[in-house]
């Protein structure tokens, strides 16, 4: 084991990738010599070239729509979108051209992309920086989506997305980044589709993901305080998603939150809890609560965002009502 | 030299292959037309009467290999390309043994094996793709070219903007064909375009090689495309194609084109490319009668086999949604 930012973690999957095959390049803006607007792609230009790291102009359309063309012709390209309320503009290839040429083509094509972007709220960059939309994306069929929380997990999922077939929307948060924890001392690849377990715990289950994972774990230490046992599960992929992986958890404490930092309305949550019903309804020992932002976009002043994402408190406090209503 | 002796870059039987391939398409769309009013074909279709030898002569230009992307207008790219006209009709019946076994139908006909990388029913949606299969031919140094076709209402997407930008200066293997008919559905080009009367412009804002193209005559569409074709294939960079020609009919099977005067139907009928052709090859009454039998016959069989085709399951609807 060895100790890597969320940040390496991310490089060092691309990197790893990269040299593992001639297949893999990546484009997007600012990548190159500046290594990304959030310093991910640091250092590669100068071990693989301008050829294969590629700075692109500011056309998210385009440079998906190239990715998805290069893909169709043997390569496996990696796209950064360098926010994620910018994968609004290229929704149009992801949506349809992507998630739609192998099966339009009756299965004669692939599309083996990875579209790297990242989110997430709690540095006030206002309305237009910072949304969380994976629940847009999971919502298309022939499209993947993957959201993780950890660098072990990061490395380790980015270099499986990379060697899927499919289309993969890979969704990293802002605030992850200098995260550090322990990785293995070479790179495991994770499969996609399946869940993990965080914390063990007895009373309630907390799914969560992204950084919403992190303030869960610390919402679980408090609750222990309260003599709650909380189990974490992170889905990490959320499509496909590990339908047993959760309901095998909730069967064993029978309670659930879910939470994210997407807005709680027709949020992933909202997917989950919907399973849980139909799957482990039978196994629930009180309504399942749910954590996600208030319902308006990102103000700008600190005491405004604050209010509106979900901290650890929320989390908290939802642990509490399942609780209650025993 | 003669008239008759007029020097041409192609044989008298290669252009009576093109015509006979023109032929094809005109009485396959035809009978297309004929089907879907019968109450046969399921969906909605685009015929590209009247642009048959842009199809047959930029298809016939390009070599084993090459890719391309077509759009809603798709029947006559693909025939031309060489899918078999058993396959296409299958694909309209929506049987699978269709082209694209039933998933996709008359706006996303496929033949990946022949380079049909799908044709696109979101205008200008399959323009970047086109860009990104000539990016991966360069990264890879592949004599082979990617060529995206489209329509002139497509000039004003935003992805036609990014993808040429693109192209060019990342100098991608692409030819990018634009079929300008000079109508967006009912829309005439000087109410969609500044410049609907010389699409080469569009091209000067970004450096592009671009060639203008009379799109009535399928010699000069072959020997610009092929001109087109290695000058990508070489590395030199992508080519822009601003090709004239005529839509004879509607924009889909059944517009009644409340929206278009007569003259401007009057003139594309005149302009009429399969005419053009078996006037300069002075194909004899007799020639011309064997070549349609041929033709129909081949469209006929095409029916029959389609009408006996396979019918899809409908769990089959959940296959092929991942690799
Ligand atoms: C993005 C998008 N907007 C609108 C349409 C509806 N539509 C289908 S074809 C068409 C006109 C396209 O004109 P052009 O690109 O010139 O192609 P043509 O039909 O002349 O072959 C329109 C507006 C569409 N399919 N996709
Ligand atoms: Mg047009």
């Amino acid at each position: 084991m060895k100790t890597m930012s969320y940040r390496e973690a991310v490089r060092d999957a691309i990197a790893e990738s990269m040299r593992a095959s001639d297949e893999v390049f990546i484009m997007g803006e600012d990548i190159a010599e500046m290594g990304g607007s959030m310093g991910v792609t640091q250092g590669l230009l100068d071990e693989f070239g301008a050829s294969r790291v590629r700075n692109t102009p500011i056309s998210e359309m385009a440079i998906v729509g190239a990715g998805i063309g290069a893909a169709m012709q043997g390569m496996r390209p990696i796209v950064e979108i360098m926010y994620e309320d910018f994968i609004t503009l290229s929704l149009e290839q992801i949506v349809n051209q992507a998630a739609k040429h192998r099966f339009m083509s009756g299965g004669q094509l692939k599309v083996p992309m990875v579209i790297r972007t990242q989110g997430g709220a709690g540095w006030s960059p206002g309305a237009q920086h910072a949304q969380q939309l994976e629940a847009w994306l999971v919502h298309v069929p022939g499209l993947k989506v993957v959201f993780p929380s950890t660098p072990a997990d990061v490395r380790g999922l980015l270099w499986s997305s990379i060697y899927d077939d499919n289309p993969v929307v890979f969704f990293e948060h802002r605030l992850l980044y200098p995260i550090k924890d322990e990785v293995p001392e070479t790179l495991e690849p994770i499969p996609l589709g399946k869940a993990r377990v965080i914390r063990e715990g007895k009373d309630v289950t907390v799914i969560a993901t992204g950084p919403l994972v992190h303030r869960a774990l610390k919402a679980a230490e408090e609750a222990e305080a309260d003599g709650i046992s909380v189990e974490v599960v992170d889905p990490r992929t959320l499509q496909p998603l590990d339908e047993d992986g959760l309901i095998e958890s909730v069967k064993k404490t029978n309670r659930c939150v879910v939470a994210h930092e997407a807005v709680t309305r027709m949020g992933f949550g909202a997917e989950v809890v919907a399973v849980l019903q139909e799957k482990a309804f039978d196994y629930l020992d009180a309504p399942i609560q749910r954590v996600g932002a208030k319902f308006a976009p990102l103000a700008f002043a600190p005491a405004m965002e604050q209010f509106v994402v979900p901290g650890p408190q929320d989390v908290l406090d939802a642990i509490r009502k399942t609780v209650a209503k025993a | 030299m003669s008239k008759t002796e007029k020097k041409r870059a192609l044989t008298e039987d290669r252009l009576r292959e093109f015509l006979r391939e023109m032929l094809l398409i005109r009485r396959f769309e035809e009978k297309v037309e004929e089907r879907f009013r019968a109450g046969e074909l399921p969906g909605f279709l685009h015929v590209a009467i009247g642009q048959e030898a842009v199809a047959v002569g930029a298809c016939a230009a390009m070599a084993d290999g090459d890719v391309f992307g077509s759009t809603h207008r798709a029947h006559g790219h693909t025939l031309a390309r060489g899918t078999h006209p058993n396959a296409v009709m299958a694909e309209l019946y929506g049987k699978m043994e269709g082209c694209s076994h039933g998933y996709g139908g008359s706006m996303h006909l496929y033949d990946v094996e022949r380079g049909n990388l799908g044709a696109n029913a979101v205008v200008g949606g399959g323009i970047p793709a086109m860009v990104g299969a000539g990016l991966a031919f360069s990264m890879r140094d592949e004599p082979r070219v990617a060529i995206a076709f489209f329509g002139d209402g497509a000039t004003n997407t935003g992805t036609f903007h990014e993808s040429l930008n693109l192209a060019q200066l990342w100098k991608t293997r692409t030819v990018f064909i634009c079929e300008n008919n000079t109508w967006a559905e009912s829309t005439p080009g000087w109410q969609h375009s500044p410049v609907w009367d010389d699409m080469s412009k569009r091209a000067v804002a970004f450096d592009m090689h671009s060639i203008k193209v009379n799109g009535q005559d399928v010699e000069e569409v072959f020997e610009k495309t092929s001109e087109a074709l290695e000058y990508a294939r070489s590395g030199a960079g992508p080519v822009f194609l601003d090709v004239e020609t005529f839509r004879m009919h509607g924009h889909y099977i059944g517009d009644p084109q409340v929206y278009r005067g007569k003259e401007d139907r009057d003139e594309a009928a005149e302009r009429d490319p399969i005419v053009r052709l078996r006037e300069i090859l002075q194909v004899t009454s007799e020639e011309w009668a064997a070549l349609e039998a041929e033709v129909k016959e081949i469209v006929d069989v095409s029916v029959e086999f389609a009408k006996n085709g396979t019918d899809p399951q409908p769990e089959d609807a959940l296959k092929n949604i991942y690799a």
